[in-house]
């Protein structure tokens, strides 16, 4: 057990035991904090699968972005503390499909690359480059949908969060 | 050995270390005499009144949607401006037509008062000829009120 072992147990962690906590805790405000803290334990996993590019744009939209909304969004409902929430079993039939898919997809892929991954990360290079020259050369054309896209996305945003006047 | 996010952990590592210390140390060597004026929540010279948690304008929310937005641009801004300069012309057009498309949707959300901060009108106390303070009715509330 390696320093890169000890340091991966503790970002694993900090994500599932903060997850662990939004998924329990009886207060929203405590588990949008938590929410934080498990984003957080993701990035410092990204790091480590030397996927850097990632785990930046992790820190920059889902803390610095989404969080934050949802942080508004809990600040905009009228009970924060003692909230009944829901966690009985629901839908069960329509979950177990839904967990099946998932988990078999991700399992496939893990099982498929598997033997391609080495077993130690061979070097350190970083991956912000190379991805902007696949946007701006190979992927030209997911890169503008993506801009209209987000266009789509900004106007219903705005149109839906309007105070009807 | 240690990678560039190697010294982003240590600087992590440092910060908390760092607060943990000196709430620690301040644990450890300040006398505990507490009272109940001490223990109240702190608020500048005011008793505090009601909850803490107050709830928040729907201004703010709409705000940060339209801040996510754009912070998603900024995703992919990086990776252009880092080959910018091996792709010359050709990423920059590129570039332009993304941020023209999204600058659309800036362009609606201002003209349609998305991003105004619409405050309540402040109510100027107006005075009308003829009307006066009835004494009679301040005397009635004054013994309501006492």
């Amino acid at each position: 057990m390696d320093l890169f072992d000890i340091v991966f147990y503790c970002f694993a962690l900090i994500a599932v035991g903060s997850a662990v906590v939004v998924v329990f805790s009886r207060n929203i405000m405590y588990a949008a904090f938590a929410l934080l803290f498990a984003f957080f334990g993701i990035a410092g996993l990204y790091v480590l699968l030397q996927a850097d590019f990632l785990a930046v744009t992790q820190i920059l939209i889902y803390i610095g972005g989404i969080l934050v909304l949802m942080l508004f969004g809990v600040m905009l409902t009228n009970r924060v503390v003692d909230v009944d929430i829901k966690t009985g079993t629901l839908q069960i039939v329509p979950a177990a499909i839904l967990a099946a898919v998932v988990g078999g997809s991700l399992s496939g892929v893990f099982y498929s690359t598997w033997s391609t991954v080495s077993g130690t990360p061979s070097d350190v290079a970083t991956t912000t480059p190379a991805i902007g020259e696949m946007l701006m050369t190979s992927y030209i054309l997911p890169f503008e949908i993506a801009s209209i896209i987000l266009l789509v996305a900004l106007i219903g945003a705005a149109m839906i969060a309007r105070r009807k006047t | 050995m240690l990678t560039e996010f190697g010294r982003v952990l240590i600087f992590f590592i440092i910060g908390a270390v760092f607060v943990a210390g000196g709430l620690v140390t301040a644990w450890l060597i300040r006398p505990n005499r507490p009272y109940p004026s001490k223990l109240t929540t702190y608020e500048c010279g005011e008793v505090p009144i009601g909850d803490t948690r107050v709830r928040f304008n729907i201004r703010f929310y709409v705000i940060a949607l339209i801040f996510l937005i754009f912070d998603v641009e900024v995703v992919f801004l990086f990776p252009w401006a880092l080959v910018y300069s091996q792709l010359g012309w050709f990423a920059f057009v590129e570039m332009v037509i993304f941020i023209v498309i999204l600058f659309v949707g800036y362009a609606y959300v201002w003209r349609k008062g998305d991003l105004d901060w619409d405050r309540p009108a402040p109510k100027i106390p107006t005075f009308e000829k003829g009307v006066g303070v009835r004494e009679d009715h301040l005397l009635e509330e004054q013994v309501v009120g006492s």
